[in-house]
């Protein structure tokens, strides 16, 4: 089996899950090359041939220039997948040469045995073995699924297709400010998430928390709410955190909080649906409401 | 204008999910569905746009059996003005490719300016159909979308990366769009709207008339994930369970003596 590798860059340094598609190669036995886009100096660490194209040249973000590339790495490479990371680079790009190419796309690939490739269901609650019917097939990877391996030096070859006219124009990166809490520090986060169902509620996770001596964290939902500010989310597009103690309070467990918070030292889960995915890391998981349950913990604590 | 929205409808994530006989899908009985809620975010961009660009004309367009008319009526009491549902008994059975070459299919003749969807599917996350159906049609395509403007002939949106980044977009018409969640805040529809909704055009077409393509995947079969090795369930009276909690916690982790 031969893999092509669709690396990352932004703002100029080479995305980390980049070295997740390398070890997934290697993990099962597959040969591969990789293709970037990234600065023309930039350093790779990776035993193998890559392509590389300028992002001087075609911008970091210009999916109609970024597709030719592609498409031109996979005509020198024959490769059998072609794998992308699981992020808002991969899903933008992946399916676009999929559909170009009519080979098969599977998305969120977690694990794969003998050309069958396990991808989560229902906010994770199922696991689904897939196998894709054509030949070729474009995949792209859960980050955090797979080891990266970072070692090597590349045999760099540059990828030049003159001009493309794009559809899709990138004007600039805009960078939220970073102001409120610093959960990154926090040894304990009591964290909330939609089911405790109002915003009022959060009063409990927030009188536990300081119980704890700890921080208020947050699943997104919470925050597009604006029951709590952006500086309180955890996951992928929120902070990512590793307490002693994490309290997920009425949080199901998507991967993409997951990831924010799977390093954790220790994980409790309040929940009332037993079969939550946040069952797959919690060291504790409570069956109840939260909503009555937080408070009673929180005046046994104090009192004890 | 002409704007068409996608619709997917989905059970409630908190449902209690059984596998079915054929292993290869949940049982769908006893489920309740809504709308996936990225598509609400999409729904609701769809009828800012048109209600802010006068002339235009808003399709809401959904594939399955006959409940998913219960979306469709519901984006029309948002201010959608008609509907289409695609009626596909074994929408569960479809892939991405296929749903998406079916939606071309329809909309190749219909000249859509705008094509809103969801970023995912909840049940099934793939975050494939908007990108095919981009390709399909040969329109733009941008995801990820949590900023939407209408310009003169163009759209500038923001597409949420990473850790708190964002990119700023400029993006040539015709487009697909595939929205993500804190878009905008969707709104309720009010029950004169409901009512409304009753007496606007919903048109049915047969799967078997869109659709010319064979899948691109195969699912071999469904399971439940594994529990972490060693965690601990307690279930029962909320007094106890909280005292058993301490115990561990002191016992376990250093943070709570
Ligand atoms: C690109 C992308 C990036 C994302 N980034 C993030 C991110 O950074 N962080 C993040 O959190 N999410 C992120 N998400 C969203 C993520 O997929 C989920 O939608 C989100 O994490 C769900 O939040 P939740 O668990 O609070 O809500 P839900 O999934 O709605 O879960 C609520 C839970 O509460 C339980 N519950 C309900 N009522 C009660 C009660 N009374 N007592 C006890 N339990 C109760 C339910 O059983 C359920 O398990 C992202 C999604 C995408 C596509
Ligand atoms: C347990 C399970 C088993 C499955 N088994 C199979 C199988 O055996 N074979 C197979 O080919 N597929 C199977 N599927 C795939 C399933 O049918 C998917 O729902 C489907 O392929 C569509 O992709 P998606 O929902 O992931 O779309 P996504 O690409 O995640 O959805 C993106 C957007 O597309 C639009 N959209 C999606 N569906 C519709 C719709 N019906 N009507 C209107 N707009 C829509 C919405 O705007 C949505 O937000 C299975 C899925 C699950 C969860």
């Amino acid at each position: 089996m031969k893999a092509l590798l669709i690396g990352e860059s932004k703002q100029g340094k080479i995305e980390d899950s980049t070295y997740e598609l390398v070890g997934f190669a290697k993990q099962f036995g597959m040969e591969s090359a990789m293709f970037i886009v990234a600065k023309s100096d930039s350093q790779i660490a990776y035993d193998g041939k890559v392509y590389l194209a300028d992002s001087d040249k075609y911008k970091e973000y210009n999916p109609d220039a970024h597709k030719k590339l592609i498409e031109e790495a996979i005509n020198k490479e024959n490769p059998d997948y072609i794998i992308f990371s699981h992020s808002s680079y991969g899903w933008d790009m992946a399916f676009r040469v999929a559909a170009d190419l009519k080979v098969a796309p599977i998305s969120e690939v977690v694990d794969y045995k003998d050309g069958t490739f396990v991808v989560p269901c229902c906010n994770s609650k199922f696991r689904r073995e897939v196998k894709p019917k054509t030949d070729k097939a474009v995949l792209t990877l859960q980050g955090g699924a797979f080891n990266p391996v970072i070692e090597g030096t590349p045999q760099v070859e540059t990828l030049d297709i003159g001009d493309v006219e794009p559809s899709v124009e990138f004007i600039d990166y805009e960078v939220q400010e970073k102001t409120g809490v610093d959960l990154t520090k926090a040894e304990v986060i009591v964290s909330v998430g939609r089911g405790v169902g109002k915003k009022e509620n959060i009063e409990f996770e927030k009188e536990l928390a300081e119980t704890l001596g700890g921080e208020l964290g947050a699943s997104r939902p919470v925050v597009d709410a604006e029951w709590l500010d952006q500086s309180h989310q955890v996951g992928t597009t929120g902070q990512t955190v590793a307490p002693k103690l994490y309290i997920a309070c009425g949080i199901s467990g998507a991967i993409q909080h997951l990831a924010g918070m799977k390093k954790s030292g220790f994980v409790v889960a309040i929940n009332k649906d037993k079969d939550a995915p946040i069952g797959e890391v919690a060291d504790v998981f409570v069956v109840a409401d939260v909503n009555e349950f937080v408070p009673i913990l929180t005046k046994k604590l104090k009192s004890a | 204008m002409k704007i068409l929205v996608c619709v997917k409808q989905v059970p409630d994530m908190e449902s209690k999910f059984k596998i079915d006989s054929s292993s290869k899908w949940y049982d769908q009985s006893d489920l309740v569905y809504k709308i996936n809620e990225y598509d609400e975010y999409a729904a609701e961009e769809a009828v800012r746009l048109k209600e802010k660009v006068s002339g235009s004309e808003l399709t809401v367009l959904s594939i399955g059996p006959e409940r998913v008319k219960d979306a469709i009526r519901k984006v029309l009491a948002m201010g959608a003005d008609k509907g289409i549902h695609i009626l596909d008994n074994e929408e569960h059975l479809k892939d991405p490719f296929q749903k998406a070459s079916a939606i071309a299919e329809y909309a190749k003749s219909e000249n859509f300016d705008i094509i809103f969807t969801g970023l995912q599917s909840q049940d099934r996350g793939s975050a494939q159909l908007a990108p095919l159906l981009a390709g399909m049609l040969n329109y733009s395509f941008v995801s990820t979308v949590v900023a939407f403007e209408n310009k003169e002939g163009y759209v500038e949106v923001a597409r949420e990366l990473e850790g708190g980044l964002r990119a700023k977009v400029k993006v040539k018409l015709p487009a697909v769009v595939a929205c993500q969640l804190g878009l905008n805040t969707p709104r309720y529809p009010t029950l004169p709207n409901i009512m409304k909704a009753k007496r606007k055009e919903l048109k049915t077409v047969n799967i078997e008339e869109l659709l010319k393509v064979e899948p691109l995947i195969e699912t071999e079969k469904v399971y439940f994930p594994e529990r972490k090795a060693g965690g601990i369930v307690l279930e029962g009276k909320a007094d106890e369970m909280a005292d058993e909690l301490i115990k561990i916690l002191k016992e376990k982790t250093q943070v709570v003596k």
